[in-house]
């Protein structure tokens, strides 16, 4: 497609490349966009990306495996947007996933791309495990499958098939059952959301499972959903209405603020630990939620909250959005956002690293091992943390 | 052409003089009061004029409402006296300037909430308050097509205002607005006050920002929780235009459970924020302006108040730092409002 | 040539060496109007060592080396003129040390402005730095080597004369250090060998600045910006002379646009004030607004505009946005201040001529001993004929500069010509001995300041 038929073809160029874009709001360092910290190459910064994409589409440059991986380097965290000083800075992320539209339409992408959305559109899912075991986190629980509830929880891929972030779910499961919070579950029937894919540029594949997720919750009566996942929570909340998704959408940090505040939850004085939260993209830049992670943290006695020095707004991404948890595009190296992030909870002084997405979860996981620091910061999700401080002994994978 | 109502013989047979007797910059009896209205109404050159430091509020004290403060801008600016020196008027003047494109206009047939100039400040009109009441202006490249222009009696330009606010009610009716809910207290008194002094016609019912959200308030009573909190008022220029919906200011404090700390500069005699008066020709207008400022925040403290509450982003933009500087939290009459039916408004700690 | 990419892919790693088309493409540009070149590798080295490997590598094989650091000279001075290997040196961006006593901090190469900014803040509140008005990205070092200029020049003067040492690698692969850390002791002043000259000012054809110590300023406690406007240009130099003989600014400058409309046809000045206490700050404005621009205010030629509390940075990069079109640049130059009015009005009628919105700045250096006095024209990055419009009111404006009798500041390829023809021909040739002296194979950065 030529650049004059391009959706931001007569702004794309308004990018002066004047770097405000790589540091976070407060201006601590030059590693807040999450491939330029990790190849500090001017290619992979949020202007390089949008004048080869420009370039690409104007006829200067070929499509190249590296030009496509540049482009999908991008982990839409939104930070670019909090700092360009000019006016399309509302438009930087959609630029990005129009020319990821187009190296779609034009079927040229990188082949861990190709995959991710071959497996989400055959199997729901961007590992590729069949439909039928991603009700089977649930197994042995006395979790419902959802049927005129209160809530539909909404679990997500990455909650129902990755072993570490199922314990995420399963903990959050033990929380709202015990606070007597009437929910189900989709199980095996439930899709992927769509968020990654629409960030990655499969408009048409996006248009599919939205309709479709919203014809299965419409069919059941659903009317509120809780999710797991700030980026199921940015799809349902963001995009939905557009397709006639008109559900009342609850990120779970909000639900556990909720009932604390209600009284229906009451943590006791079982842990003692020093807490850095970390602030998702999807959450924090994306939805504007900064504050009932943190809320739900401070009202745990013995848990000493600090802060690293990039939060809220200047949190750097974990690497994991635009399918980079799956995609691995940043992984490889100490420079690596997530193995970046580890160091920046330690130097704050953290034990634990707390998280509120499964992405991040599993992010961090990996980069502790790869830090080597599993002797001295644990990642745990805020449902884990909850459930523990509510007196739920640990849980069955 | 708009002619100003304004008749002398009203002043001739005015007992009190009050518009000058009262005015908080100049030191002047009922004589020489009378003496000096009425050189003004001839086109005669008057102290007055040069002392004047425009807070407005002579067109409040007016017994007669003969509008004393529209006939000083206008003399001014025949006379060729103006408050400011030259370079700041011909700044402002081209400040009101829209250089960005025609506004979007979207017909509303409905209830509009007007933000004029202050299209920036969209956080300010949050929440459940502003159900129901759609905002225009809300695109900051096409503000100035929105201004009500009154700022210009500050700088000695009302033939400015004259000559572009017909054209800013026009792109303001052509939202076919049912009412037009004013953000800024001075659009309220540009369309009643300043419009109906002259003729102006408003094909428009204004409605003020502070009777919007008390009616608003009373619909969500049940939402309501006091917000105890001792508060202290800045009265904008702008509100003696429009002395008749200063009560509302009152009546939202107790419906929201906020007390009004007694204050010695209050109400007819407040103190106006001097963002008119620092930059004006006069000497020591400076340090004037910031030494009102100080006895105006000093006058909050004395009388306790935690919370100012502003009305104006003018005002707030003046006068909030050395408010917060004195340990008192400036705050917007909107945002108390939202506080007081469990709403956080930004910023809010 | 693929053994010189083996050979550098060696020195650094393979993530961090690239001779592929994108990186090729990205790194050909400035974001000026100079047109591209292509280098023909790109290498982001990490240490000192790696420099000089790579500067011996390109030595041996007659390879021009371009240093980059932040990108943002707007004068096309790391443009790959003659392609070879572009060096992107912003890995290298520790700040090694901080020694609040003296005053000083060492950088290295690739410390970004708004790094150091945000790192003093956070660490060591009461110093500060001389920051420019370009976008926090660019670096300290890169500014020092186009004698660039920052919010304290009016008590401080030019950033390049803050320069306590240097650790520079020459175009022939040796190190050296330059100041009291050449002698082992610290790095806190520039003595005994007082004459960097060789690298300061000579935009990165001399050799690669490696480390730098620069001086660090006290910052107090309030510091913000109070404005004043004037109608008559005419008036500006006296307004200067005067506000820096009272001694109690920090920086002050005076500008004019066409865009935003309030500030067309009128002058206004930023004054920074900086105080302990509330005291401090009433005396400063005191002497600065009723005791010396009083006058003006009192006769109606001059209106305060009041104060504000904070260090907004000009977001100069709004500028390139003018047009839609995500460009800019500007004709940078060392005025006398005497020349304000000429300058605007010259500076304007160009701007008119090209149709493009003017934008005319004056900084304050010194004690009024001159100005920086910037011309900006805004382009369009997808319409060539705006480009080319912008190129042409750049080119007269270098001349206009030379004939009101001030110097070019880092000028692009166009204004070096015209510098260098005006030199005096003695200093012309001593400049060519000392860079063949230095680099006799011409391999640092040529086709910029190249004497023919």
């Amino acid at each position: 497609m030529a650049l004059k038929d391009f959706a931001y073809g007569d702004t794309i160029h308004r990018c002066f490349r004047c770097g405000y874009c790589k540091f976070p709001a407060n201006w601590v360092d030059v590693n807040n966009c999450p491939p330029y910290a990790r190849f500090r190459m001017e290619t992979y910064s949020c202007g390089g990306r949008l004048w080869l994409s420009r370039a690409w589409l104007n006829g200067q440059i070929d499509w190249t495996e590296h030009l496509a991986e540049v482009l999908y380097s991008c982990t839409t965290c939104r930070n670019c947007e909090v700092k360009c000083p000019l006016r399309f800075n509302v438009d930087i992320v959609n630029m990005v996933v129009a020319a990821r539209g187009e190296m779609v339409e034009a079927g040229r992408l990188p082949a861990a791309v190709k995959n991710f959305l071959q497996n989400v559109e055959l199997y729901g899912n961007p590992y590729g495990t069949g439909r039928s075991s991603r009700g089977a986190w649930a197994e042995g629980t006395e979790i419902e499958r959802y049927n005129g509830h209160e809530y539909l929880f909404y679990v997500g891929c990455t909650g129902s098939y990755d072993a570490r972030a199922r314990r995420s779910a399963l903990a959050l499961s033990q929380i709202l059952r015990r606070a007597g919070v009437s929910f189900g579950v989709l199980g095996n029937e439930e899709n992927c959301d769509g968020n990654e894919v629409h960030k990655l540029g499969e408009q048409g594949l996006f248009e599919v499972l939205a309709q479709d997720n919203i014809t299965r919750f419409k069919g059941l009566g659903v009317k509120k959903i809780i999710t797991l996942s700030p980026h199921a929570f940015n799809a349902f909340k963001n995009h939905y209405p557009a397709y006639g998704g008109d559900f009342s959408i609850f990120h779970y940090t909000h639900v556990i603020n909720g009932l604390l505040k209600a009284g229906r939850i009451r943590f006791s004085d079982n842990m003692h630990v020093r807490v850095a939260y970390h602030d998702p993209c999807f959450l924090g830049r994306w939805n504007n939620e900064y504050e009932a992670p943190r809320e739900i943290l401070k009202a745990i006695p013995g848990v000493d909250l600090v802060e690293m020095e990039k939060n809220r707004e200047s949190a750097l991404c974990c690497g994991g959005g635009g399918g980079n948890f799956q995609i691995d595009l940043l992984g490889g190296s100490e420079n690596s956002p997530a193995r970046r992030r580890i160091r920046e909870a330690l130097k704050a002084g953290a034990t634990v690293l707390a998280v509120a997405c499964p992405k991040c979860l599993i992010m961090f996981e990996d980069a502790v091992k790869s830090e080597g620091v599993e002797e001295n910061l644990s990642v745990l999700d805020i449902s884990e943390i909850a459930a523990k401080a509510w007196g739920m002994i640990g849980h069955s994978q | 052409m708009y002619e100003l109502k304004f008749d002398p013989e009203l002043c001739l047979h005015c007992t009190t003089q009050a518009c000058l007797t009262r005015c908080q910059y100049m030191e002047i009896d009922g004589e020489t009061a009378q003496k000096e209205i009425l050189k003004i109404a001839r086109g005669e050159d008057s102290f007055v004029l040069h002392e004047c430091a425009t807070c407005y509020a002579c067109e409040e004290y007016c017994t007669f409402g003969n509008h004393p403060y529209y006939l000083i801008a206008e003399k001014q600016e025949l006379l060729g006296i103006s408050p400011v020196p030259r370079p700041l008027i011909q700044r402002a003047v081209n400040l009101g300037i829209p250089f960005r494109g025609q506004p979007e206009i979207k017909e509303i047939n409905g209830p509009v909430l007007n933000i004029a100039a202050f299209s920036e400040l969209t956080y300010l009109i949050q929440g459940k308050l502003f159900d129901g009441v759609t905002p225009i202006s809300t695109d900051e490249r096409k503000m100035f097509h929105y201004f009500c222009q009154l700022m210009y009696l500050h700088y000695g330009r009302d033939s400015v205002i004259k000559e572009r606010l017909p054209r800013i009610i026009e792109t303001i009716a052509k939202h076919k607005p049912t009412e037009v809910v004013c953000f800024h207290d001075e659009c309220y008194g540009a369309y009643t006050s300043y419009c109906k002094a002259h003729g102006i016609d408003v094909p428009f019912r204004p409605v003020h920002f502070y009777e919007y959200l008390y009616n608003r308030l009373v619909e969500l009573k049940e939402m309501i929780r006091p917000v105890n909190l001792k508060v202290a008022y800045q009265r904008p220029c702008s509100s003696r235009l429009s002395p008749d919906k200063h009560l509302f200011v009152g009546r939202i404090f107790d419906l929201i459970g906020a007390e009004s700390v007694k204050r010695e500069f209050v109400d007819e005699n407040a103190l106006c924020c001097a963002g008119a008066i620092e930059g004006q020709k006069r000497e020591g207008s400076r340090k004037g302006a910031a030494m009102q400022q100080q006895k105006n925040v000093e006058d909050m403290k004395r009388a306790g108040a935690e919370v100012c509450v502003f009305n104006c982003p003018a005002c707030f933009q003046t006068l909030g730092g050395t408010v917060a500087r004195n340990g008192i939290k400036p705050v917007h009459m909107s945002d108390l409002c939202r506080l007081a039916i469990g709403e956080i408004p930004a910023g809010w700690r | 040539m693929d053994s010189i990419y083996q050979s550098l892919a060696a020195i650094v790693d393979a993530e961090h060496v690239s001779d592929r088309p994108e990186e090729l493409y990205i790194y050909s540009f400035d974001l000026g109007t100079a047109e591209p070149h292509r280098p023909d590798y790109v290498v982001s080295p990490e240490t000192t060592v790696q420099v000089q490997e790579i500067v011996r590598l390109a030595n041996r094989e007659n390879i021009p080396v371009v240093p980059l650091g932040g990108g943002m000279s707007l004068a096309g001075l790391a443009v790959p003129l003659r392609g070879g290997i572009l060096l992107d040196l912003k890995r290298m961006d520790r700040i090694i040390e901080v020694n609040e006593k003296a005053r000083y901090a060492v950088l290295e190469c690739g410390v970004s402005q708004g790094q150091l900014t945000s790192y003093l803040e956070r660490h060591h509140p009461h110093l500060t730095h001389s920051e420019p008005g370009a976008p926090p990205a660019a670096t300290i070092v890169g500014n020092v080597v186009i004698h660039g200029q920052g919010d304290l020049a009016h008590p401080y003067g030019f950033n390049s004369d803050m320069v306590n040492g240097l650790e520079v690698v020459l175009p022939t692969g040796e190190v050296c250090s330059f100041g009291s850390c050449a002698v082992g002791a610290s790095w806190f002043t520039n003595h005994p060998m007082p004459d960097v000259g060789l690298f300061l000012g000579w935009c990165g054809t001399t050799g690669i600045i490696t480390k730098l110590s620069i001086r660090l300023l006290p910052a107090k406690r309030i510091r913000g910006i109070g404005r004043f406007v004037v109608d008559d240009e005419g008036l500006v130099p006296e307004i200067f002379y005067k506000l820096t003989h009272t001694q109690m600014a920090e920086d002050i400058i005076a500008f004019s646009s066409a865009i935003p409309p309030f500030a067309s046809k009128l002058q206004h000045f930023t004054v920074n004030i900086a105080a302990d206490s509330e005291k401090e700050l009433e005396l400063k404005q005191q002497i600065i607004w009723d005791d010396t621009l009083g006058e003006y205010i009192k006769r109606g030629d001059g209106a305060y505009l009041g104060f504000t509390r904070s260090l907004e940075r000009p977001q100069i990069s709004k500028t390139s946005d003018y047009k839609k079109g995500g460009g800019f640049e500007y004709v940078g130059s060392i005025m006398p201040i005497e020349k304000y009015p000429e300058c605007y009005r010259r500076g304007r009628e160009i701007s008119e001529r090209h149709d493009i919105p003017y934008t005319v700045t004056g900084r304050c250096i010194g004690a009024a001993h001159s100005m920086m006095f910037a011309w900006t024209y805004a382009f369009n990055r997808a319409d060539p004929k705006t480009i080319e419009g912008a190129r042409n009111a750049l080119h007269e404006t270098d001349r206009l500069v030379l004939e009101l009798g001030g110097v070019i500041w880092k000028p692009g390829t166009f204004g070096q010509k015209l510098v260098l023809e005006r030199l005096d021909p003695n200093t012309r040739d001593l400049m060519k001995k000392i860079k063949g002296l230095l680099d006799p194979k011409g391999i640092m950065n040529p086709g910029n300041w190249e004497i023919p």
